[in-house]
């Protein structure tokens, strides 16, 4: 589904990424773990196409096609899904607007009219109801005086309602109470099936007791140092990332 | 698939030509250029008009030859020339006693064009419409139904010759001939406009609608409107243009005056989309019109307005809350794109006890241009526990416009409560990012934001009119992603 060969990027020329390798299979669950600043945000960002990231070498194919040329929208269109790490607030316009919108211009971009309001409905009851998110909450501005938790929980809302190939959840959890971590994790797995694919980006262990990862991989410096199943979080969680990074240097 | 860049759309935007900048011609029957005393008779005489009324267009003449431009606005622009105007042009193939159906093909065609076809407008929307081309009122709907309510909504020349009584005691009482530059010349010239009364304690069951466009080349436009809702009557009264496309700056000074005597409502909707000048700055229409309203008891007055045309605007449509518990509203949303100046706001006159106003101002700028709030509440001495509160954002798009708020407060008595709060914003590259995340491009992506930033005062227009102006902050924003 998803192939990273080599990428490099980088932001006002200075360089981020620095040679990712990385593939992700339909039915896959992939976790990305490493220090701050390492580039994990960096690189969903890239996948997903911030125009401001410059891709300088390398490329990212998408569903056998390299997306380089595409534009956010257009990667969006074809099912890349981003919970952000820091969702923005966009004052008075509704949850519910906003993801009206979302949906109608995928569908306008695959030469769908409009979903019919009735159907849009009960999509958003349905996808509410997995979350266990409030009705209220869907008719206030997005984002805008959102809790933590509550601006991460209406994130996977709104890819409960995309239904994208492949979810990339930059720490989704972080700020999340132990309930609505269960909620959200559980909302995931529900999604979950063998031609969609997660990506998570975490610090903790503990999400991945929930999400449970097929590959765990550590980012660290612009490049993926380690790869392993589910057992290297315990080990990280447990010993941190020193020894990583002394292996890396030595 | 090849790469369509947010540059490819820019430039893509950047010659789309202004969406009802087409021209037709009709023949037009145009009045000499330049103004004199003469001009102002010929006018009068034109329509026919009795003696009163071509006395008070002179004496609004001599105010106004005495009187100069004002220069306190924050716009800068080329004065123009008001020798080189012609004072009056009206579509020649006009009779007042044709029906819709005998109006002009090409007059209709070019309502097709604006999206105004009159038959639709009239079953579906349920509006009363009385347009004004140019300066003369083509066809008036709706007059029946009004009729039998006792309402009067007709052009206000045919005002002046069927209701001489009521538009002698009103004309001007809410805006005096020398209030202001535009507003005397405006009474010396007025080509035409809307007359509206609506009887004692009753309700106007439709909204009234005007369009107003500008049509005929270097013609100044100098509508003149006079709403008059008697004791305990209610009327919703809505006013949008467009205009088509032109290389000389146009000018056009309207004068719309209020009346909401005691219990009374009038709310007054207004969508502008007046030719703004083209990419570069060039053309466009010069917009500064006297808007004013006057409440007495528990009357109650609200502005809306949805200004995204013009090339300078400089406009304060105005309450004077005389009569103790009225209530004056304004509720704006300004646009202004590439070169567009606009200087806009509103007055709050308290007089009367208990009086209370509310302003939203929600100014949007883009490209060039430059936008200015430029309010004044006036507490008077008499006005005991007034309140007045307002509220005035600012939404900038890149790096190379301005917004600007002068709000000015001058309270007389110490019970008054003033409130004013004010804030500055960007539309981030983040919250576009984010939208385009979701599957949403750039450009409806700042059409959502926008809608957002000014839903307080879209919920405030009735649900047509609300439609129409969020297409228009759309087409008026294209092309501004910076
Ligand atoms: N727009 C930008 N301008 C300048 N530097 C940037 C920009 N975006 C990211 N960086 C830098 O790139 C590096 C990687 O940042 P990134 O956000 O990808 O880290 P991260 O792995 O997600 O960290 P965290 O775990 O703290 O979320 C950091 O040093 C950051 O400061
Ligand atoms: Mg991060």
């Amino acid at each position: 589904m998803l192939k990273i060969n080599n990428l490099h990027a980088s932001v006002e020329d200075k360089g981020i990424l620095k040679g990712i390798n990385l593939e992700v299979k339909a039915g896959e669950v992939h976790a990305i773990m490493g220090p701050n600043g390492s580039g994990k945000s960096t690189l969903a960002s890239v996948i997903a196409g911030k125009e401001e990231y410059e891709v300088t070498d390398g490329n990212i194919i998408f569903e056998g096609e390299d997306i380089e040329e595409l534009a956010a929208e257009e990667r969006a269109h074809k099912g890349v899904f981003l919970s952000f790490q820091y969702p923005v607030e966009i004052p008075g316009v509704s949850v519910t607007n906003f993801i009206k919108t979302a949906i109608n211009e995928s569908r306008k971009a695959k030469g769908l009219g409009d979903m019919p309001a009735k159907d849009m409905l009960k999509l958003i009851r349905e996808k509410a109801d997995l979350l266990e998110m409030d009705r209220k909450f869907l008719s206030r501005s997005l984002n805008e005086g959102f809790s933590g938790g509550e601006k991460k929980r209406n994130e996977i809302f709104q890819m409960a309602m995309l239904e994208p190939k492949l979810a990339i959840l930059d720490e989704t959890d972080s700020g999340l109470d132990i309930d609505a971590l269960r909620i959200v994790a559980n909302g995931v797995n529900k999604l979950k099936s063998k031609d969609n694919a997660v990506v998570v980006i975490t610090h903790y262990q503990r999400l991945l007791d929930y999400i449970v990862p097929d590959f765990v991989h550590v980012l660290y410096n612009g490049k993926i140092v380690k790869s392993g199943g589910k057992e290297l979080a315990h080990e990280l969680e447990e010993k941190g990332y020193d020894w990583i990074k002394e292996e890396v240097n030595a | 698939m090849s790469k369509y860049t947010e540059d490819d759309l820019r430039e893509e935007l950047k010659t789309k030509e202004y969406e009802y900048g087409f021209f037709t011609d009709i023949e037009s029957e145009t009045f000499p250029i330049g103004l004199n005393e003469d001009i102002v008779r010929a006018i009068s005489k034109k329509k026919d008009e009795p003696q009163w009324m071509t006395d008070w267009r002179l004496e609004a003449f001599k105010v106004w030859k005495e009187m100069a431009e004002p220069e306190w606005a924050n716009v800068r622009y080329t004065k123009p020339d008001f020798q080189a105007i012609a004072y009056y042009s009206a579509p020649t193939s006009v009779d007042p006693n044709k029906t819709l159906d005998d109006v002009d093909p090409d007059l209709l065609a070019m309502y097709k064009k604006l999206g105004i076809s009159v038959d639709e407008q009239k079953k579906m929307n349920n509006v009363a419409m009385d347009i004004v081309v140019d300066s003369v009122s083509v066809a008036t709907t709706f007059k029946k139904t009004l009729g039998e309510k006792g309402i009067i909504f007709m052009s206000i020349s045919e005002a002046i010759k069927e209701h001489p009584e009521l538009v002698k005691k009103h004309l001007g009482t809410v805006v005096p001939t020398k209030d202001n530059f535009y507003a005397a010349l405006n009474s010396a010239v007025f080509s035409d406009g809307s007359f509206c009364y609506i009887p004692k304690g009753v309700r106007c069951p439709m909204e009234l609608s005007t369009y107003f466009r500008i049509n005929q080349a270097g013609t100044g436009q100098f509508e003149r409107t006079l709403v008059i809702a008697d004791e305990g009557s209610y009327v919703s009264y809505l006013e949008g243009c467009t205009a088509p496309s032109r290389d000389e700056n146009q000018l056009h000074a309207a004068v719309v005056e209020l009346i909401a005597l005691d219990d009374a409502e009038i709310k007054y909707s207004t969508v502008q989309n007046w030719f703004p000048g083209n990419a570069e700055g060039k053309g466009g229409v010069y917009n500064f019109v006297t808007k004013r309203g006057l409440c007495e008891k528990n009357a109650k007055i609200s502005w809306t307005q949805v200004e995204t045309g013009s090339a300078v605007t400089w406009k304060y449509p105005s309450c004077i809350l005389k009569g103790d518990n009225s209530v004056g509203e304004f509720y704006s949303i300004a646009v202004t794109n590439n070169y567009q100046q606009a200087d806009t706001g509103t007055k709050m006159i308290h007089i009367g006890k208990n009086t209370k106003s509310t302003i939203i101002s929600k100014g949007i700028s883009a490209g060039k241009s430059q936008n200015s709030y430029r309010g004044l509440v006036q507490i008077g001495s008499r006005a005991d526990n007034a309140r007045n509160f307002s509220q005035c954002d600012s939404l900038l798009m890149g790096n190379e416009c301005g917004a600007h708020t002068f709000p000015y407060i001058e309270a007389k008595n110490k019970t008054a409560k003033v409130e004013h709060e004010a804030t500055t914003s960007k539309i981030g590259e983040d919250q576009i990012f984010y939208c385009n995340q979701r599957g949403i491009d750039t450009e409806k992506a700042i059409a959502l934001i926008v809608n957002g930033f000014s839903k307080e005062v879209l919920n405030k227009l009735p649900m047509e009119f609300a439609v129409e102006a969020q297409k228009l902050l759309e087409i008026s924003l294209e092309g501004s992603v910076g």
